[in-house]
């Protein structure tokens, strides 16, 4: 049978690596590697002014929700929010994100699934939640025509840009649009 | 339909061909670790795990069987579907549903004389470290990386440096279609599954935007049904990829989109496929990546030449898209890998009378970590975040409780980050003083 500890020892020596992990102990109730990225991954968050968190279960990281309050751009004024939850394969698989608002967004849909390429077919495990966020803060102050998950949102921004703006006014303020009603989430 | 019951040349004479590889020296053979006289014996003596008894399994435990061992332990909590009957060669019609561990076991026991397997219907995560360490090698056949993650996680955590036994290897297969891999793991000497972990390229996602406005394939349409139609109609309160009256909807659902967009080629196999991402298993290449293994296990079992792993190569991928192509590689382990590039260290003369605030404040005076803004939490407990505020302000009233009324134990694992060391993540175990 091959002999790893000698291979290990002998590695240690060529490394001159001094640091011990030392005797057994009852080894139990191990952090996974899901959690301690999500760790590492929150206590670098910058949030800036324009956004914070809320955390239901303090003691479950994976799961919180994020309110985003842009102070510029079409939505300033407003105030969404978005579930965050990260599963056991995180960062392997992207965190799920879906704004709770129903919201007048050509790339955010009325069930608030959003169309960010990070969330989907461009992410990466290098990836971070600080790119998750700055993605959907940039998705407020630049909204996508060209990629659109609610058609007719899409439609009015590439047509008529100052009728767009004035949708996601009255869409924002509890109005109709199209057809639709929204509730107010200005602050 | 053939019986299982066949008579083997005589027991001698089936294993003639590997005695001459376990008894003599040859070329590849380490002359200061290999001696002929005690390999068959030790092999015989030795347990090995085996995980997963599918496409891979199956393999697996013949050909481990058929090389020499006579301990082997197999876990797989599915039951035989009759779509596994193709290539899962240990199965048979009158088998569907009884659980795979348990028949593979039976199978390979009948026909390879003196072998014992012994079955485990179940999960890998209702065993504890206790059960793994008695097997001196574990070999994977896993179509899950969550699976494999987990298994490998334990395996690196049960290394103690001061016993040698505590060194489990690690061998995986993995296959998807025409391509597969074999790696071997050395538990923190050589690069672990999460190092490797992009390794496995995530699934191929269509942007959503695409599925919502200008699907062009069928799969669009399918995945269009799945995430999007399903959750605003809300047919069935939750989606079970296993009923085919979901899949009917699904299906219904996608041929009229696809039928707008006028894209043919939408059918019930076809969304099956999609929405369970079903990728076609093919048998040969189950074989290859099996052999493969089981070649690397005999290797490390006997001796007779040298292995994947250490100190060169320790991954080997296969593609038999076209043609045939091998590529053996070395995977260099990281050292800010979450599983093996931090092994917990401990975190002696803890007083369980400190407070938490305590606790933290001595990261700032330990000399390999001098942290200055640690951020703490157990499984399942976070005790101190730094960040988010939400999160400081819910966890500061944890700093003045002692870490017994924080429920915290001898022994305890905890992970500590700070933003002054992004690459790294620190784990200790605490060990109270008595």
């Amino acid at each position: 049978m091959l002999k790893i500890w000698s291979m290990k020892k002998e590695q240690q020596k060529d490394e001159n690596s001094a640091e011990g992990n030392g005797a057994a102990a009852p080894k139990k109730k191990k952090v996974t590697a899901a959690q301690l990225r999500a760790q590492k991954d929150l206590s670098e968050l910058s949030l800036g002014t324009t956004m914070s968190t809320e955390f239901p279960d303090p003691d479950n990281i994976l799961s919180f929700v994020l309110y985003v309050e842009p102070d510029e751009g079409m939505y300033k004024g407003g105030r969404f929010s978005f579930t965050f939850n990260i599963t056991p394969s995180f960062p392997h698989e992207p965190p799920k994100v879906q704004c709770r608002e129903k919201i007048y967004h050509p790339n955010i849909d009325l069930e608030g699934k959003v169309c960010l390429n990070i969330l989907r077919e461009d992410w990466k495990p290098v990836l971070d939640l600080n790119a998750v966020i700055v993605g959907l803060q940039f998705l407020f102050l630049e909204p996508n025509a060209s990629d659109p998950l609610n058609k007719e949102a899409a439609e009015d921004l590439r047509n008529n840009r100052e009728g767009f703006k004035r949708n996601v006014k009255i869409a924002m303020g509890g109005g109709s649009v199209r057809g639709e009603s929204y509730k107010r989430v200005l602050i | 339909m053939a019986t299982t019951e066949v008579h083997p040349a005589s027991e001698p004479a089936r294993w003639a061909y590997l005695d001459r590889i376990r008894t003599r020296p040859g070329p590849f053979t380490n002359p200061d670790s290999f001696d002929g006289k005690v390999v068959a014996e030790a092999m015989e003596n030795m347990k090995i795990l085996v995980i997963g008894a599918g496409g891979l399994g199956c393999e697996l435990l013949k050909n481990l069987a058929l090389s020499g061992f006579k301990d082997i332990h197999v876990i797989d909590m599915d039951t035989i579907d009759i779509s596994n009957l193709n290539r899962q060669f240990l199965f048979r019609q009158t088998d569907v549903g009884s659980f795979k561990a348990e028949v593979a076991a039976r199978f390979v026991e009948r026909r390879v004389k003196g072998v014992k397997i012994t079955p485990h219907n179940c999960k890998i995560q209702d065993f504890d470290e206790d059960f793994y360490m008695q097997f001196q090698l574990v070999v994977c056949g896993l179509d899950s990386i969550e699976a494999r993650r987990w298994i490998n996680a334990m395996l690196v955590n049960m290394v103690d440096e001061e016993v040698e036994d505590s060194y489990k290897p690690l061998i995986d297969g993995g296959t998807e279609g025409f391509k597969g891999q074999a790696r071997v793991i050395l538990p923190t000497v050589t690069s672990c599954i999460e190092c490797q972990l992009d390794m496995h390229a995530p699934r191929a996602a269509v942007p959503l935007c695409t599925l919502a406005s200008i699907p062009r394939q069928p799969e669009h349409c399918i995945e269009w049904a799945h995430v999007i139609a399903w959750d605003q109609e809300k047919p069935f309160p939750d989606l079970d990829k296993d009923d085919p009256e979901h899949i009917t909807w699904l299906y219904q659902k996608s041929l009229h989109r696809a039928r707008e967009f006028n894209i043919p080629g939408v059918t019930y196999s076809l969304t099956q496929g999609v929405v369970k991402n079903i990728i076609p298993a093919i048998a040969a290449t189950n074989s290859v990546i099996a052999a493969a293994c089981c070649n690397e296990a005999l290797k490390i079992a006997s001796n007779c030449a040298p292995f994947l792993g250490y100190p060169d190569n320790n991954y080997m991928m296969y593609s038999g898209n076209d043609s045939i192509y091998t590529y053996t590689f070395r995977h260099e382990r990281k050292d800010d890998c979450p599983v093996c590039g931090t092994l917990a260290r401990p975190l002696p003369d803890i007083d369980q009378a400190w407070t938490l605030r305590d606790l933290v404040d001595s990261f700032a005076a330990r000399p390999e970590a001098q942290l200055k803004k640690p951020s703490v939490r157990a499984e399942g407990k976070t005790l101190y975040m730094q960040s988010p505020p939400s999160l400081e302000a819910q966890t500061r009233p944890n700093l003045d409780k002692t870490l017994v009324e924080l429920g915290l134990v001898d022994g305890q694992e905890i992970g500590v980050t700070d933003p002054a060391f992004a690459t790294v993540v620190f784990k200790y175990r605490l060990k109270f003083k008595s």
